[in-house]
């Protein structure tokens, strides 16, 4: 009797053992979704290095609980995404997912997601369906919807007087999407749009026919947003046909990205941009940011995508812990945090989860044979309506 | 904007930039592919290769006139390797494998690249004839010009040399018949070795020559694979001037379906190529009539 006793005791003292030990220190696997081939892998690369640099400066703050990685290589394929993040949440039993680059990937990730109840903290992907209408509690994003970084250029250009602009984006759904918010924000405050021309996204880079019709049109400023090989090619050919003299180029800031504009170079002087980070920005944090980044990459800028992976990371560190080794709050507990980043000040809309952000116009500079980023105006903490999002 | 002279010279000269960039390109795949019926799907890949080294080349020596000639050289060298290792074993494949096997080339190459340049986009700040003149009261990129004359100047060249020596008629014998050329004692196999690295090296002239213009990255051969084929098929297998006169319409109905009908700009190309093909399949210029 006593001795069956006792062996209950030890039974239960074990069971309350078990069940209190993850609570002390709980190992958490983190699953990275980036493109390390394909057209994006340049954005994977910069993402997965800010990731990294995130992990390093704040992992130390996890205490006693840790971190793994898993890494997979997302060639910007959907359904290979898909099969990928499945093998991750259902094999490796990863208990957070992040990167994702591109939207399509995104959208083919929404539902699995979902229902998994996997939280996935976007760190590029800005399609705004993703935190509007196919929003979900497990979708947080921490990089920046299109909306979000096109909408305050739009009241920006009109308040600055400028009546009549031309519009020029890729034909991709993103393309589309940042032309749109500029043109409800632009016209909503006064302003006209004269024309607009989307060329397609793949193919040359060769915008000459493109140019010599906007500059037809005769309007007083073009917005326009290109990315990549694209940006480089549109920003130098917009020099090259004299266009910028009598008409300024302003675009989403991806168009002069620090990841590429010291390829653009003098074509980048006099071009105006709105983003949600720029290099420049003078904050301890940022400071810290660029020069970690600086020396681990051959004194190159950190990105904006660097800065998503990096906060990426801080974000989920934060998370865990609030969450005090529970991993089922883990999910809820990434949409409240809160801290400020090399971007500023950064918090998690709680009825889309998309990231509440600056956003930042800014001036490229070409001087002394290097282009710096002069921020014109800051509009504070930057936020989406819920664009039919309904948190279930 | 249609009354405008200015306009018309400028859309005229774009078509004509582009067409160059397409000519060097669809030259030396249109020639190889003649005479030998080898498609390499993997000639994109050396036109990046050819870009890259460039860009190398220019950071190097402090000047992209070292990059113009030192890319197509070492482009040629590399043409050289994939000959030895790869494309001499698939002559005698068949279509099938041959488009399989270079259609893998152009992952390699393009991981290749990769590895040694990253995946930022590289480009060069000091290019010769990077102002601009006026041409009737548009502004037109001096750049673009010179392009064109490059363009022109290799046309002419490999016009020259098909006409009017050995080489040349040894390619026109091979293309138009290589078995009869072979009994007339012409070496076809070393013929067309030459043919394939002279391709290489234009490819490589044309990536180091839009480097300037375009910027360059890991993979930028992909995507002007598609209209430098259609280019080659347009134009007629194995035919200089099918290449010249392909790489002139697909680059006029480009430029000029960007301007005119954006919207279907993307699929203009390829209705030109239907038509074409339901009209004169075997191209406008065939090397074999």
């Amino acid at each position: 009797m006593l001795k069956t006793r006792t062996g209950a005791a030890l039974v239960a003292a074990l069971a309350a053992a078990a069940v209190a030990l993850p609570a002390k220190a709980a190992e958490y696997k983190v699953g990275l979704l980036v493109p390390l081939s394909g057209v994006y892998a340049g954005l994977g690369n910069h993402i997965e290095n800010g990731f990294n640099l995130g992990i390093e400066h704040f992992g130390s703050e996890l205490g006693e609980h840790t971190i793994t990685l898993e890494r997979a290589d997302t060639e910007a394929n959907p359904a290979s995404t898909l099969g990928k993040a499945k093998k991750m949440v259902l094999q490796d039993k990863v208990d957070v997912l992040t990167g994702i680059v591109s939207s399509a990937v995104l959208g083919a990730l929404r539902d699995f997601v979902h229902q998994s109840q996997t939280p996935l903290v976007v760190a590029n992907a800005g399609n705004d369906e993703a935190t509007g209408k196919d929003c979900t509690p497990y979708i947080i994003r921490v990089s920046f919807s299109n909306a979000q970084v096109n909408r305050p250029m739009g009241t920006w250009m009109a308040n600055k007087g400028i009546k009549k602009v031309y519009l020029m984006a890729p034909d991709y759904a993103a393309g589309h999407q940042m032309m749109n918010t500029f043109r409800k924000s632009f016209t909503e405050a006064g302003g006209e749009i004269v024309g607009e021309a989307y060329p397609p996204l793949q193919g040359t880079n060769d915008y000459g026919p493109y140019l010599a019709a906007a500059q037809a049109a005769n309007p007083d400023a073009i917005f326009t947003f290109f990315a990549g090989s694209a940006a480089i090619a549109f920003v130098k050919q917009y020099k090259d046909f004299g266009i910028g003299k009598d008409i300024p180029l302003y675009g989403s800031g991806f168009l002069t990205s620090a990841a590429y504009v010291h390829v653009q170079g003098e074509a980048a002087d006099g071009v105006t941009a709105s983003l949600h980070y720029v290099p420049t920005i003078d904050t301890a944090e940022n400071k810290r940011f660029q020069e970690a980044y600086q020396a681990k990459h051959e004194g190159k800028l950190g990105s904006e995508f660097a800065v998503a992976g990096y906060d990426a990371a801080r974000l989920i560190i934060e998370a865990i812990k609030m969450s005090g080794g529970d991993k089922k709050a883990l999910a809820e507990n990434l949409r409240k945090v809160e801290f400020t980043g090399p971007r500023g000040p950064l918090s998690i809309d709680p009825a889309t989860n998309n990231v509440v952000q600056n956003v930042y116009i800014f001036r490229n500079d070409f001087k002394d044979g290097k282009v710096t980023q002069t921020v014109l105006d800051t509009i504070p903490d930057v936020q989406d309506p819920p664009n039919g999002c309904k948190m279930m | 904007m249609l009354s405008d002279g200015g306009f018309w010279i400028v859309q005229i000269l774009n078509s004509l930039q582009l067409a160059m960039l397409l000519f060097l390109l669809s030259v030396g795949l249109t020639v190889i592919f003649g005479l030998m019926n080898f498609v390499n799907l993997a000639h994109g890949s050396l036109y990046a290769a050819g870009a890259l080294i460039g860009y190398s080349v220019s950071m190097w020596t402090g000047s992209v006139w070292w990059a113009y000639l030192l890319a197509p050289v070492a482009v040629m060298a590399l043409g050289w390797a994939l000959y030895g290792l790869v494309i001499d074993r698939m002559r005698k494949a068949g279509p099938m494998n041959q488009v399989l096997v270079t259609f893998g080339l152009i992952f390699v190459l393009m991981d290749v690249q990769r590895y040694i340049w990253g995946t930022d986009q590289v480009g060069v700040q000091n290019a010769p004839f990077s102002g601009s003149i006026e041409i009737l009261g548009q502004i037109y990129p001096e750049y673009r010009l010179f392009i064109i004359a490059v363009g022109l100047g290799v046309f002419a060249l490999l016009y020259l040399s098909l006409e009017y020596t050995r080489l040349g008629a040894e390619v026109r014998a091979g293309v138009d018949d290589a078995e009869t050329a072979s009994c007339l004692g012409v070496n076809v196999e070393r013929t067309f070795l030459i043919v394939f690295l002279i391709g290489c090296a234009l490819a490589g002239l044309a990536g180091a020559v839009a480097l300037p213009a375009f910027s360059a990255e890991a993979g930028m051969g992909i995507a002007i694979l598609i209209p430098t084929l259609v280019v080659v098929v347009v134009g007629g297998l194995g035919s200089l001037t099918g290449a010249l006169a392909g790489s002139l319409l697909i680059a006029t109905t480009l430029t000029f379906g960007q301007v005119f009908l954006p919207k279907f700009a993307g699929i203009l190309m390829y209705a030109l190529l239907v038509v074409i093909l339901l009209v004169r399949p075997q191209g406008l210029f065939p090397a074999r009539s």
